[in-house]
C-alpha cells in the first residue's frame, strides 16, 4: 500500500504537498495542477483504474482549536491516525476529495486537492475518467467549485434556477428554496434570496 | 455538445437530417417518477440522449450535519430503500473505523446475515420490476410476493418493514429475536419457489430473450471507465465484488461464489442478479450454521447506550445515556472511507470528523449515480422500446442517486 505514495511522490515531488495513510486510506495531498497527471499516473501505471467518487468538504466550520483535539482517543493502540490540520489554511477553504480503487486487491486511493475561496477551480478530471463527469457536477452544484474544461459543467442535483451551494458551510441549515411559491411557510433567509427565502 | 443538453428546442440539423425530440419521464411509469431523458430521435433510433435526476433530492447530506452521528442512521434508510439494511451497515462502519472500534464477532454475522436478506429483496425486485416493464405482470406478483415474505422477517428481526434503522455505531439496536432461524427457513421456501417459478418462465422464454440478449450492451473497459460496480459490472465481465476483493466482517470466512457475465447486455444482468439470490441464500444458510453466541454491541458506554436498567439505577449509566443522547459519540478527527457491497454496487461512505459529537461531513457514494452516467452509451444507438429494459436492469433507486 505504501509503495503507491512513494512512487507518486518520487514521480511528482512538484505536484505532491503531503502523504499519510490514516487508518489506512492512502492519501496523497496534491496541488490542483498535478490531479490530472497523477490521476494518469494512478490509473496507467499502479493499477487504479476504477473510479469511485469525487466529493469536497468546506472547512469553513472548522475552526483551528476549536472541538477538534478535546476527545482522546477510544483505543489508541488502535488508533494510529494523525489529526489533520484544522480550518481553513492559507485561505484554502475547501479540499476536492478523489476515491479511486485498484480492483485485484482492493487498494483504496484518496487524493485531496486544497483551492482556494477566491479561486475556486480545478483542473476537470473528466479526460482521465469519463465517470467522474457527474461526480464532477454535483461538486460544482454542491460547493460552487469550478472544474476547468468540464464538458458539462451544469448543476445536476438542484434544479438551474437555485441560488447558492447548499453544501457550503454558511449555507443556512433549512433555507430551502422551492421553485414555486409556498405561501405560509417560512425559511431561513438564503444568502441571494429575498429575506423569506421563498420563490421568486 | 449536443442540442439536447444545450436545450435549443429542436433539432433541424440539414446535415444530420431531421430529428424529434421526446421527453420520458419524469411522469413515465418506467421511470419511477424520478428521471426525465431527453431523447433525440431519428425515427425510432436514439441520436442522444440527456439524463437529468435530481427529482427527488432531498439534502441526505445536510442533514446529517445537523445531529449527532446516531442521528444520520435513520436518513440512511431513505437511500437505497430496497435494501436499507445494507446501508445502515455501511454507513455506522465507517462511523467505527473512524472511531478504531471492532464490533463483537455475533454482530458482524448478524450484519451479514441482514445484508443478504435485503440483497435477495433488491433482486427480487429489480428483476420483477423488469419482467414487469416488460408486460410479465405474473412474475411481479410472484417477486413481490416474495419479497413480502422476506419483508415480513425484515420487520420480525427490526420492527419495521422498510425503515429498518437496525444498527448502532458500535452493535446493534438489539440480537435477533427468538427463532429467527426458522422464520428465515419459511422465507427462503418461499424465495426459492418464486425463483423457481421466474425462471421457468423467463430465462428460456423468447420474447424475453429477445427484448433482453444484445440490448444495452456496454463493454468491460467502459464500464470500468464509468465507474460501475456491483451486478452491473460483474455482468460486463469484470471480476469485482467488495464482499471477495476487500472482505469486510466476516466475508472472508463464508463460502460464496461471484456470478460473472460475458457480454454485459441486459439478460447478463438478469442472470448475475438471479444467481446472486441463490448465493445469498447459500450465505445465510451459513451464518445460521456458525453464528456464535454472545454480545452484540462493543461494551463501551461511550459509543454504546448502556442497558436500561444502568441508566435508571446508576449514576454512572444515566451520565453516560445523556452524554450519548446530548452530545453524541465523541468519534476522533479525522477522515475515513468505508465500502460494503450493496444491491446495486460498492456503497461508499466518506466521513469527515472534526472531533465532535457531529459529523461534520458525511458523503455517500452511490452506485447508481456512477451507473446512470453510462446509461447513455447504453442506449443510444438502440430503440426507443429499448430504453426501458436497460433502464430497469441497471436497477436505479431514486432515494440512493438523488440523495
Amino acid at each position: 500500500m505504501a509503495e503507491t505514495l512513494a512512487h507518486v511522490r518520487e514521480r511528482f515531488p512538484q505536484y505532491v504537498l503531503d502523504v499519510a495513510s490514516p487508518l489506512g486510506d492512502d492519501t496523497i495531498v496534491l496541488h490542483r495542477e498535478g490531479i490530472v497527471p497523477v490521476l494518469a499516473f494512478l490509473r496507467d501505471e499502479m493499477g487504479f483504474t476504477l473510479p469511485l467518487d469525487v466529493t469536497a468538504v468546506d472547512r469553513l466550520a472548522m475552526a483551528p482549536g476549536k472541538p477538534a483535539h478535546r476527545t482522546p482517543p477510544l483505543h489508541p493502540m488502535l488508533h494510529t491516525q494523525t489529526v489533520p490540520a484544522l480550518g481553513v489554511v492559507d485561505g484554502h477553504r475547501f479540499e476536492v476529495v478523489y476515491h479511486l480503487r485498484r480492483m485485484a486487491d482492493g487498494a483504496l486511493v484518496r487524493l485531496k486537492v486544497p483551492v482556494r475561496e477566491d479561486d475556486c477551480a480545478v483542473p476537470t478530471a473528466t479526460g482521465v475518467f469519463k465517470g467522474f463527469d457527474w461526480f464532477e457536477r454535483e461538486v460544482y452544484d454542491m460547493f460552487g467549485v469550478r472544474f476547468e474544461g468540464h464538458p458539462n459543467l451544469r448543476r445536476i442535483l438542484n434544479y438551474p434556477e437555485f441560488v447558492g451551494h447548499p453544501l457550503r458551510k454558511d449555507y443556512p441549515r433549512r433555507g430551502h428554496q422551492p421553485l414555486l411559491d409556498m405561501p405560509g411557510i417560512q425559511r431561513d433567509a438564503v444568502p441571494g434570496r429575498d429575506d423569506t427565502g421563498r420563490g421568486r | 455538445m449536443s442540442d439536447v443538453a444545450t436545450d435549443t428546442p429542436r433539432a433541424q440539423d440539414p446535415s444530420r437530417g431531421e430529428y424529434t425530440t421526446i421527453n420520458m419521464g419524469p411522469s413515465h411509469p418506467a421511470m419511477h417518477g424520478t428521471v426525465r431523458i431527453r431523447l433525440q430521435l431519428d425515427g425510432e433510433t436514439i441520436q442522444d440522449a440527456d439524463i437529468e435526476i435530481g427529482f427527488l433530492h432531498r439534502g441526505f447530506e445536510k442533514m446529517a450535519e445537523a445531529g449527532t452521528w446516531s442521528q444520520v442512521i435513520p436518513y440512511t434508510d431513505r437511500l437505497n430503500y430496497v435494501s436499507p439494511l445494507i446501508n445502515n451497515v455501511g454507513y455506522v462502519g465507517a462511523v467505527e473505523k473512524l472511531l478504531g472500534i471492532d464490533v463483537p464477532l455475533r454482530c458482524q454475522y448478524v450484519r451479514v446475515f441482514v445484508s443478504e436478506v435485503a440483497r435477495i429483496a433488491d433482486h427480487l425486485t429489480a428483476i420483477g420490476a423488469q419482467a414487469l416493464e416488460l408486460g410479465a405482470y405474473t412474475p411481479f406478483l410472484w417477486a413481490l410476493q416474495a419479497r413480502e415474505e422476506l419483508y415480513f422477517l425484515i420487520e420480525f428481526i427490526t420492527g419495521a418493514r422498510v425503515t429498518s434503522c437496525y444498527t448502532r455505531v458500535g452493535g446493534l439496536r438489539w440480537d435477533l429475536p427468538e427463532g429467527w432461524q426458522d422464520r428465515y427457513l419459511a422465507a427462503e421456501k418461499v424465495v426459492q419457489k418464486c425463483q423457481a417459478d421466474m425462471d421457468a418462465l423467463l430465462t428460456r422464454n423468447r420474447i424475453f430473450i429477445d427484448r433482453m440478449a444484445d440490448v444495452g450492451t456496454i463493454g468491460p473497459q467502459d464500464a470500468v471507465a464509468y465507474g460501475f460496480t456491483g451486478p452491473c459490472l460483474r455482468a460486463s465481465g469484470v471480476d469485482y465484488d467488495v464482499r471477495k476483493n476487500l472482505p469486510y466482517l466476516v466475508y472472508d470466512r463464508l463460502d460464496f461464489d461471484v456470478p460473472i457475465g460475458t457480454k454485459g447486455d441486459n439478460l447478463d444482468r438478469y442472470l448475475v442478479r438471479m444467481e446472486e439470490m441463490r448465493q445469498s441464500m447459500r450465505l445465510c444458510q451459513q451464518v445460521i450454521r456458525d453464528i456464535p453466541e454472545g454480545p452484540v454491541n462493543v461494551d463501551d458506554w461511550r459509543v454504546v447506550l448502556p442497558p436500561k436498567d444502568a441508566v435508571y439505577n446508576t449514576i454512572e449509566g444515566m451520565i453516560a445515556h445523556f452524554e450519548i443522547i446530548m452530545k453524541g459519540i465523541p468519534v476522533p478527527a479525522g477522515e475515513a472511507y468505508y465500502a460494503v457491497e450493496g444491491g446495486n454496487g460498492e456503497v461508499g461512505f466518506y466521513v469527515v470528523s472534526d472531533g465532535s459529537g457531529f459529523p461534520y461531513r458525511v458523503h455517500c457514494r452511490p452506485p447508481c449515480f456512477a451507473i446512470m452516467q453510462g446509461l447513455k452509451d447504453m442506449i443510444v444507438g438502440g430503440l426507443v422500446a429499448d430504453v426501458i429494459p436497460t433502464f430497469d436492469g441497471i436497477n436505479m433507486i431514486g432515494g440512493e442517486i438523488d440523495r
